[in-house]
C-alpha cells in the first residue's frame, strides 16, 4: 500500500473534484429563446449533434459547388436565433448574450465564422 | 359617325393597344428571365454553362465608376463599407477599378474596368496550396474563404493585379459578401446574384450599357452571339489562359 | 585518416549563456513581431496589395535556401567521397535542419491564418508547387534525420552513403521547388524563367557554405578547439568555387532576358533603374557577395586565414539576402504588363512602379528567423555529440606531414 497507495491519492483527488464545479452549480449557458417560429429547420437534439456538420460540410456544398439551400443557410438561422439588446436591435457575436456566444463560450469552443460573416439578420432597410 | 361608334373604336384601339404592350412587356419579361436562367437554389452550378462578361470600351466614359460603385455597395468594399480606415490606400482592397490605358506613340486614350478575368486556365487557382482559390463547374473564379490561409501565392501569379488581401479586421460586411482579415478576395462576378438568376451588380449599374453579362456556352445569348459575329479581345491573350471577360474596342 | 571524436561543448562559459541568451531576445522579438501581426493585420506591416510579399519573405526565403545548400558539406562526404569532409556532416545536418526550421517559422507565422495549417495540409492542391513544398520541407527534416542518425548511431554507420544519397536528391529536389515558387509564375515580367530552379540551386550551395563556415568558425573559435588550416583553405576554395557557379547562373539569367525585347524594360529596372534594387544587386551581391569572397578564394594573400575566410563567408551571406530582396521585392516592385507597350494608370496603382519599406515588425519576424536557426545548432551542439573534438591538420589533412606545421 505505501508505495503504491501514495501515488494513487494525489489521482483519486482529482478524480473526485473534477465533478465539483457541476456540484457547485457553475453557470450553464442561458440559451435564448428563438424569436419566432416553433421549432428550428431541424430537432433541437440533431442540430446539438450536428450543426457543426451542417455548418462545415454544407458550406462546401454552397461555396465550391453551389447548393444553396434555404433550409440550411446561415441567413435562415438569423431570422429566429436572434438576440436584442437594449436597443431593440439584434446583437453581433461579439456580444456574450448572442445566440452562439452562449453555448460557445461555456464550452470554451471559439469559432472565427465571424471573422468574415455577418451574425446579425439582414435589417430590412439594407442598413446593418 | 355616330359618337358611339367613335368612341367604340377609341375603346378598341386602346384595347389592342394595351394588349400588345402588355404582351410585349410580358415577353420581354420572360426573354430576360430566360437569359438569366435562374436555376434551382439547391442545384449545384453545371458546366454546361459558362459566365463571362464582354466590355465594349467604346460606351466607357474616362470619368464614369458607377460599375465599381455598384460593386462597392453590393458587397461591401471601398465606399460601401465603413471598414479598412487603418490600411493605407495601397493596402485597401479593390475588386474593379477602371483603368486608363495610353498609346505613348499616339497618345490615344482608353478607358475600362478591370476585374478578375475568370481564366478557364486560372494561375491562381494552378497555385494556391490548399484549393481555396477554385474555379466552379460554371466557370467562376473565386476563393474559398474557408480555406484560404492567407498566403498571397495567389496574388503574385494573377496576371491581372485582381486578387485583394484584408489587412485588417473587418465588421461592417454585407451579409451575402462574407469577407475578413487575412484572407484573400477577388471579384467573383457577384456569384449570389448571378445564382439567383440576376446580372452582376456592375453590369446592371452601367449607364451605358457597356458591359454584358450571359451565358458563354449558351449559342442563343446575347453575348454568344455578339461575340460570334463582332471582333474582341483578350487583355494579355498570349497567356492562353482563355478568359470568361472580353473586350471590345480597346 | 584517423577516426574522430565527437564531443559534446561544455556550454559552461558566460559566453554560451549570453549567446543564448541573445539569441533568445531576437526569437522573443521575432514571435512578438509575429503575434502584433497577426493580431492586428498586416496593416502595420509595410506589405500591400502590389508588394504582397516582404522583408519576411527574404529571410524565409534565404534561410530555406541556405539550408539545403548547409546539407552539402555532408553530401560531398557522403556522396562523392570526400572523406576528409566527414568530421564535418553531423554539424552539416543540424545546420539544415536549424536553417529550414528558422525560415518555415517565418514564413507560416506570416501568413494571414496561420491557424488553418492543419486544414490546409489536409486538401494539398498537387497543382501548386506550394503544395509540393509543404511535402519536401516536411520530408527534409525526416530524412536528414534519419540521415544523422545513421552517421551518429554506430550500428547504422553503414548505411550513411544510402542515405546520404536519398538527401542529396531530395534536397536537389526541394531547392528546385523553391526556385520554381518563382520561375513558374507567368504573371511577372522578373520571374517565368525556367533557370531560376538551376539558379536557386547553385545560389544555395554557396548561402549554405558560407553560413555553415561561418558557424563553424565560430564555434570552434568560441569553444576552444583547435580548427587548423587546411579546412579553413579548403572551405574558402569551396566557397569561391560556388559562388562563381552562382554568378553563372545569375549572369544567363539577365543575359537572356536581356536578349528577348519583351523583358528589356524589366532589366533595365533592375540592373540599370534609380532605385535600390539595382544598387543591391550590383554592389550588394555581385561586389561584395560574389567578387570579393572570389578574389579571397582564390588570391594567396588571403589563405587561410581565419580572418579573411570569415569576410569572405559574411559578405557572401550579405549579397544572398541582397540578392533576395532583389528577387522578391524587386519583381513585385515592377509593375504588371496588362497592356504592353502603352502606358496604364488606375485607383489600384496599376502601371507604376510599386514602392515598399518595410517596417520594424515583419523586419524582426525576419531575424527570429534566423535566432531560432542558430539557437537549435547551438543547442544541439551542446545536448550532442555533433562537433569533432578537433579539427587540427594532423588529424583531418589526408596529405600531413609533421615537419609543414
Amino acid at each position: 500500500m505505501k508505495r503504491y497507495g501514495y501515488p494513487l491519492l494525489p489521482l483519486l483527488a482529482l478524480l473526485l473534484t473534477a465533478g465539483t464545479p457541476a456540484l457547485a452549480g457553475a453557470p450553464k449557458p442561458d440559451i435564448p429563446e428563438a424569436i419566432k417560429g416553433e421549432q428550428c429547420v431541424e430537432d433541437t437534439e440533431f442540430m446539438r449533434r450536428n450543426h457543426m456538420a451542417l455548418l462545415e460540410h454544407q458550406r462546401d456544398d454552397t461555396v465550391r459547388r453551389g447548393i444553396r439551400s434555404k433550409k440550411h443557410s446561415l441567413k435562415n438561422c438569423f431570422t429566429c436565433h436572434v438576440v436584442k439588446g437594449e436597443d431593440g436591435k439584434a446583437v453581433t457575436a461579439s456580444d456574450p448574450r448572442h445566440f452562439c456566444r452562449e453555448c460557445h463560450d461555456y464550452a470554451a469552443v471559439t469559432v472565427d465564422c465571424w471573422q468574415c460573416h455577418v451574425s446579425t439578420p439582414e435589417a430590412k432597410d439594407g442598413a446593418l | 359617325m355616330s359618337d358611339n361608334k367613335i368612341d367604340h373604336y377609341r375603346r378598341r384601339f386602346l384595347g389592342q393597344t394595351a394588349a400588345i404592350a402588355g404582351g410585349a412587356t410580358l415577353a420581354g419579361g420572360l426573354l430576360l428571365n430566360a437569359v438569366a436562367e435562374a436555376r434551382p437554389a439547391d442545384q449545384a452550378a453545371s458546366s454546361a454553362n459558362r459566365w463571362g462578361l464582354l466590355i465594349d470600351t467604346s460606351k466607357c466614359a474616362s470619368d464614369c465608376d458607377e460599375c465599381v460603385k455598384a460593386c462597392e455597395m453590393e458587397h461591401g468594399w471601398g465606399r460601401g463599407s465603413t471598414d479598412e480606415q487603418k490600411s493605407r490606400p495601397e493596402q485597401k482592397a479593390q475588386w474593379i477599378r477602371k483603368v486608363t490605358v495610353r498609346d505613348r506613340a499616339t497618345g490615344h486614350e482608353t478607358s475600362l474596368p478591370m476585374m478578375c478575368q475568370h481564366c478557364a486556365h486560372p494561375p491562381c487557382v494552378d497555385v494556391c496550396p490548399t484549393g481555396a482559390s477554385m474555379k466552379r463547374a460554371d466557370g467562376i473564379v473565386q476563393v474559398d474563404k474557408h480555406r484560404c490561409i492567407g498566403c498571397r501565392y495567389c496574388m503574385m501569379a494573377c496576371p491581372y493585379k485582381a486578387r485583394s488581401f484584408i489587412h485588417e479586421d473587418l465588421h461592417d460586411q454585407k451579409t451575402e459578401s462574407p469577407r475578413g482579415k487575412g484572407t484573400v478576395e477577388s471579384c467573383n462576378l457577384c456569384v449570389n446574384r448571378v445564382d439567383r438568376g440576376e446580372q452582376p451588380a456592375c453590369a446592371e449599374a452601367c449607364p451605358e450599357k457597356a458591359i454584358l453579362f450571359g451565358d458563354l456556352k449558351d449559342p442563343g445569348s446575347e453575348i454568344a452571339r455578339r461575340l460570334a459575329s463582332e471582333p474582341s479581345t483578350e487583355i494579355r491573350g498570349d497567356l492562353g489562359l482563355d478568359l470568361g471577360v472580353r473586350y471590345q474596342h480597346i | 585518416m584517423k577516426p574522430t571524436t565527437f564531443r559534446e561543448i561544455s556550454g559552461d562559459s558566460t559566453g554560451f549563456w549570453a549567446l543564448l541568451g541573445l539569441l533568445g531576445l531576437l526569437i522573443a522579438a521575432g514571435l512578438g513581431a509575429a503575434w502584433y501581426m497577426e493580431h492586428n493585420g498586416h496593416w502595420v506591416t509595410g506589405m500591400n496589395n502590389q508588394i504582397v510579399w516582404g522583408m519576411p519573405h527574404v529571410f524565409a526565403v534565404f534561410l530555406i535556401v541556405a539550408a539545403s545548400g548547409a546539407l552539402n558539406v555532408a553530401s560531398m562526404a557522403s556522396v562523392f567521397g570526400r572523406t576528409a569532409l566527414k568530421p564535418l556532416s553531423r554539424l552539416s545536418g543540424l545546420l539544415a535542419i536549424a536553417l529550414l526550421a528558422g525560415g518555415l517559422m517565418v514564413l507560416v507565422l506570416d501568413l494571414g491564418h496561420p491557424d488553418r495549417l492543419i486544414m490546409a495540409m489536409m486538401n494539398l492542391n498537387f497543382m501548386s508547387i506550394f503544395a509540393w513544398n509543404i511535402i519536401l520541407y516536411n520530408g527534409f527534416f525526416l530524412i536528414v534525420g534519419i540521415y544523422l542518425w545513421t552517421m551518429m548511431e554506430k550500428r547504422a554507420n553503414r548505411h550513411t552513403k544510402t542515405a546520404g544519397l536519398f538527401a542529396f536528391v531530395w534536397r536537389l529536389i526541394l531547392t528546385t521547388g523553391t526556385g520554381s515558387i518563382f520561375g513558374w509564375l507567368v504573371a511577372r515580367q522578373a520571374y517565368d524563367a525556367a533557370i531560376m530552379a538551376p539558379m536557386f540551386i547553385a545560389l544555395s550551395f554557396s548561402f549554405g557554405l558560407a553560413i555553415f563556415m561561418l558557424v563553424l568558425f565560430a564555434s570552434y573559435r568560441w569553444a576552444g578547439r583547435p580548427l587548423g588550416d587546411y579546412m579553413i583553405v579548403r572551405m574558402q576554395r569551396l566557397l569561391g568555387l560556388f559562388v562563381i557557379a552562382a554568378l553563372f547562373f545569375v549572369v544567363v539569367y539577365h543575359l537572356t532576358n536581356l536578349y528577348a525585347a519583351e523583358h528589356r524594360s524589366v532589366e533595365h529596372f533592375m540592373l540599370d533603374g534609380d532605385n535600390v534594387y539595382s544598387g543591391l544587386f550590383w554592389v550588394g551581391y555581385v561586389l561584395l557577395g560574389s567578387l570579393i569572397p572570389m578574389a579571397i578564394a582564390w588570391f594567396g594573400p588571403f589563405r587561410a586565414s581565419l580572418g579573411w575566410a570569415t569576410t569572405a563567408a559574411a559578405l557572401v551571406v550579405a549579397g544572398g539576402l541582397a540578392m533576395m530582396y532583389v528577387i522578391i521585392i524587386g519583381g513585385q516592385a515592377y509593375p504588371l504588363q496588362l497592356f504592353p507597350g502603352k502606358e496604364v494608370s488606375s485607383s489600384f496603382f496599376d502601371g507604376v512602379v510599386n514602392p515598399y519599406s518595410p517596417t520594424l515588425a515583419e523586419t524582426l519576424l525576419g531575424i527570429g528567423g534566423v535566432g531560432i536557426a542558430l539557437a537549435i545548432v547551438v543547442v544541439g551542439i551542446r545536448l550532442l555529440k555533433f562537433l569533432p573534438l578537433s579539427l587540427e591538420d594532423a588529424r583531418v589533412d589526408p596529405h600531413y606531414k609533421a615537419d609543414e606545421a
